[in-house]
């Protein structure tokens, strides 16, 4: 079984996040950027299923710009087999909606003959918590998100999700879209050794043009702000003035 | 409060736009590696050093080593960030290919390093120990030694130590009294029976790895049981804690040392052969010892400066953002204001700042380019070998000393908070203090740089130097004009206080200064490259204040620091020692 894994480039977590003063987004000139953490925990499993020999193959895939590569590079230096690269933008400012990016996937799905699709649940980037679903709904493949748990037996897939209030256990019919929570793994790092060896594995680069997927921007981003900035703290002497001011502040 | 203990954006400003490290990788020894490889590495130390290691670093304070049943147990966090670390595999960068390592530049490694060190130096230090011992191992090791002893090291099933001091021996090291006595030869080379104390060794004993190699410098006795007095008689030898047949070596932890700082590290007291002699084979020759460490010291103390440097950025990033935060009183020109400022209004908290800021970045940048001399010293540019001898006692010194002055004003800016063990920057503080003492004291250093790099040097190293000052004078813009004018005229007093000590024509003598000298030549240099970084076209108005803070405020000291070398003082070499 060929195991299917997009990976996304976004902002690294780390990095504090300045809006555009024009409002239009979020500041991407020079700032780190790094892949998904959810998209890290989908190669992980994807790598994991390899190694206990359910999967044969790891495949990721990025859809954006060019500079995706490096994403695409941390997914072979942690351990999948090869990548591709679907160029669909120039600026680096350009987010690929839902839409096209599953549109883009499903045709690399057939392409490839893939049986699973291991994704993120959503990109920390823009929230959209989308891709997935709208990829499972344009293959007419089972879905089952925001897996903590993810077990393949024979022609199924059994996925503990986590759900408002616990956690809920599906089976679902493969071949199948999983996206991935959390907990489902720790994944790994990418080991410097690993690093110089991914170098070596193929990475092939297409465009959303091969694939005959139009990728224009379909929603309108009307303004984006900075959250309220933390006001500074003050450190109180004792106790006695804790409360009082607490008090004065209306908490107590 | 858990601060960022580094900012990638000014490593990544010192590496690909000052030092411009996308020219090594036309190096042979680099072919068909590139920038996205290095920010690959550069990313994952980046993440091991915030995600491993900064979380212990606290921890390692508090829970000392503890040495039970013969066993040293490090503090249970860093001894997984410790474990994380190897696993990544970043202790193979610079290691050539051809021995199992990446061949990626040095300067690539030193960068990692600085990260992992302004995270957790206690922790960075295991794997920093056993680079440079298997370094040694694999360069002057036969094929059955680099498989016994390096292998394991490279393959992170053992660490490596440093067994060089001893309680009576520190800083003279040609007085060492452990002994090795011949005990036959086979397929590991020449094997000795060794007996003596070692006295601080770092990471001696630990429970990270099962093997550990030591590097132990003793005296080999000749036929006659009598050994050569003197350095000419060190030789050196590889001990491991457990032998070859799987038996457990005559080596053993019999104390720990307290320490003020770096505490995630044991420091042990060891004893060598206490029973029956603990097994050891020689490194190279014999008498080869001190010579063989000297092809070490460079890169080693590269990283003693670049652990003072990190230490010194983690405190100047650790007191800005509470300089930021914290309010208290009104600005000097509005003392009527009805609400406290933040203490960045006030100018003197400013200057602690920028003085921080100069220190730190012209810490790192002293140390990053010396890595940078190593990688092309190593592909035979022989301009940066002479350069780079002159200025490892600077690279190795200045950051540790003025890291220190550093630290000490991120602790001024947190007031009385910063006097107490529930902010960062005390640790901080007691951390870096250990570096202008190890890897050679501040005075040791002063009298190799006046020494034998300054009055008995015949590679022109001073010349070059000068001669990259100008250069650098020459080529800067000119809103840094002032900065300039500073640096030519520290420039020129350096010039003539080396030539006053030339001068004395009594080495002696005038070593009794070599310190004063130390301290002007490593403010000259941090001036020289501090404005060098800010001539970059993408230096930011940070690195042009900390230029210009450092030729206002720092520079003019360069010539008070001379003052007794031009004067050929005779006081500290002539005085009556019962008068102190
Ligand atoms: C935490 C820690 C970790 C260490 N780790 C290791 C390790 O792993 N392996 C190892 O082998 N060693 C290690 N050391 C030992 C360290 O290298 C020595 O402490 C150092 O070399 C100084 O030696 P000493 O302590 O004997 O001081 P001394 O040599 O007694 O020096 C005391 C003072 O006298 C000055 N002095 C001495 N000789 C001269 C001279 N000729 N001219 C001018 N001034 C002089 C020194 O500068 C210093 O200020 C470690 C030390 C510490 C504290």
């Amino acid at each position: 079984m060929k195991v299917l894994v997009p990976v996304k480039r976004v902002i690294d977590y780390n990095v504090k996040v300045r809006v555009k003063s024009d409002g239009s987004g979020v500041d991407l000139a020079n700032v780190k950027m790094s892949m998904n953490p959810f998209d890290e925990i989908a190669v992980e499993e994807a790598i994991r299923l390899k190694e206990a020999g359910t999967a044969d193959e790891v495949i990721a895939v990025s859809i954006g710009v060019k500079q995706a590569q490096e994403t695409l590079r941390t997914a072979l230096a942690m351990g999948a087999d090869r990548a591709i690269l679907v160029v669909a933008a120039d600026d680096v400012h350009q987010d690929i909606e839902p839409l096209a990016v599953a549109k883009i996937l499903a045709k690399v799905v057939e392409e490839e003959g893939a049986g699973l699709v291991l994704a993120g649940k959503q990109a920390i980037d823009n929230d959209m918590n989308a891709t997935g679903q709208m990829l499972s709904a344009l293959l007419g493949w089972s879905q089952a998100t925001f897996a903590s748990d993810l077990k393949i037996e024979g022609e199924h897939a059994v996925v503990t999700r986590e759900v408002d209030g616990g956690l809920q256990t599906i089976k679902v019919k493969m071949p199948a879209i999983v996206t991935v929570d959390l907990r489902l793994n720790e994944p790994r790092y990418a080991s410097l050794p690993n690093i110089m060896k991914a170098k070596k594995k193929p990475l092939d680069e297409k465009t959303a043009a091969d694939y005959g997927i139009d990728v224009s921007p379909r929603l309108e981003v009307v303004k984006t702000s900075e959250p309220e900035t933390r006001q500074a703290g003050e450190i109180v002497p004792d106790v006695d003035t804790l409360v009082a001011k607490l008090k004065e502040k209306g908490i107590i | 409060m858990a601060g960022n203990p580094f900012e990638r954006e000014t490593l990544n400003l010192l590496l690909f736009d000052w030092l411009r490290i996308d020219t090594l990788a036309e190096l042979p020894a680099h072919q068909g590696q590139d920038v996205a490889d290095w920010t690959a590495v550069l990313n994952l130390a980046d993440r091991v050093s915030k995600e491993a290691l900064a979380p212990a670093w606290r921890a390692s304070d508090r829970t000392e080593p503890e040495l039970r049943d013969g066993v040293v147990r490090v503090e249970p966090g860093t001894r997984a960030a410790v474990r994380t670390w190897l696993d990544a595999g970043l202790h193979l960068a610079a290691v050539p290919e051809d021995e199992g390592g990446l061949s990626l530049p040095f300067t690539v490694a030193a960068a990692t390093m600085a990260m992992s060190m302004a995270s957790h130096i206690a922790a960075a230090s295991f794997p920093m120990l056993s680079v440079a011992n298997s370094r040694v191992i694999r360069t002057f090791g036969t094929a059955a030694q680099i498989a016994a002893f390096a292998a394991p090291q490279q393959a992170g099933t053992a660490l490596g130590t440093m067994c060089l001091s001893e309680p009576n021996v520190g800083s003279s090291l040609g007085d060492v009294a452990t002994r090795a006595v011949p005990d036959g030869h086979d397929d590991l080379g020449p094997r000795y029976r060794l007996r003596g104390t070692k006295m601080w060794i770092s990471a001696g004993g630990q429970d990270i790895t099962e093997q550990i190699v030591h590097l132990v410098l003793a005296k080999a006795e000749g036929p006659d049981g009598r050994v050569i007095s003197g350095s000419g008689g060190l030789s050196l030898f590889a001990v491991p804690s457990v032998l070859p047949d799987g038996r457990v070596n005559d080596v053993a932890v019999t104390g720990l040392n307290h320490k003020m700082g770096w505490r995630g590290t044991p420091n042990c007291v060891m004893a060598f052969g206490e029973k029956t002699g603990a097994q050891g084979w020689l490194i190279g020759t014999e008498g080869q010892g001190l010579p063989i460490m000297f092809q070490m010291m460079n890169e080693a103390r590269i990283g003693v400066g670049i652990g003072a440097a990190a230490l010194a950025w983690r405190g100047y990033l650790t007191s800005r953002s509470y300089a930021r935060e914290r309010v208290q009183g009104r600005a000097l020109d509005a003392r009527d204001a009805p609400d406290p400022v933040p203490l960045t209004r006030h100018p003197d908290v400013r200057r602690m700042l920028l003085a921080q800021k100069a220190i730190a970045e012209g810490s790192l940048a002293i140390c990053l380019y010396a890595a940078r001399l190593v990688d092309l010293s190593g592909a035979g540019d022989e301009e940066a070998e002479t350069l780079l001898g002159l200025l490892t006692p600077i690279v190795k010194s200045w950051p540790s000393e003025m890291g220190l002055v550093a630290n000490h004003m991120a602790i001024q800016i947190h007031g009385g908070y910063g006097y107490t063990r529930d902010f960062e920057v005390e640790q901080i503080y007691r951390d870096n203090r250990l570096n202008p003492i190890h890897e050679g004291t501040t005075g040791i250093q002063g009298i190799d740089l006046l020494g034998r790099k300054m009055l008995f040097d015949r590679t022109g190293g001073l010349d070059l130097l000068l001669r990259r000052i100008s250069e650098t004078a020459d080529n800067a813009p000119d809103d840094l004009a002032g900065c300039v004018t500073a640096l030519r005229a520290a420039r020129k007093a350096l010039e003539e206080g080396v030539a006053a000590a030339h001068d004395m024509n009594d080495p002696a003598a005038a070593l009794a200064n070599a310190t004063q000298m130390l301290s002007a030549a490593g403010h000259v240099v941090a001036g020289w490259l501090l404005l060098d970084l800010a001539s970059t076209e993408r230096a930011g108005e940070g690195q042009k204040l900390a230029c210009r803070y450092f030729s206002q405020f720092e520079l003019p000291q360069v010539r008070a620091w001379l003052a007794p070398v031009v004067a050929k003082s005779d006081l500290t070499a002539t005085l009556n020692e019962d008068a102190l």
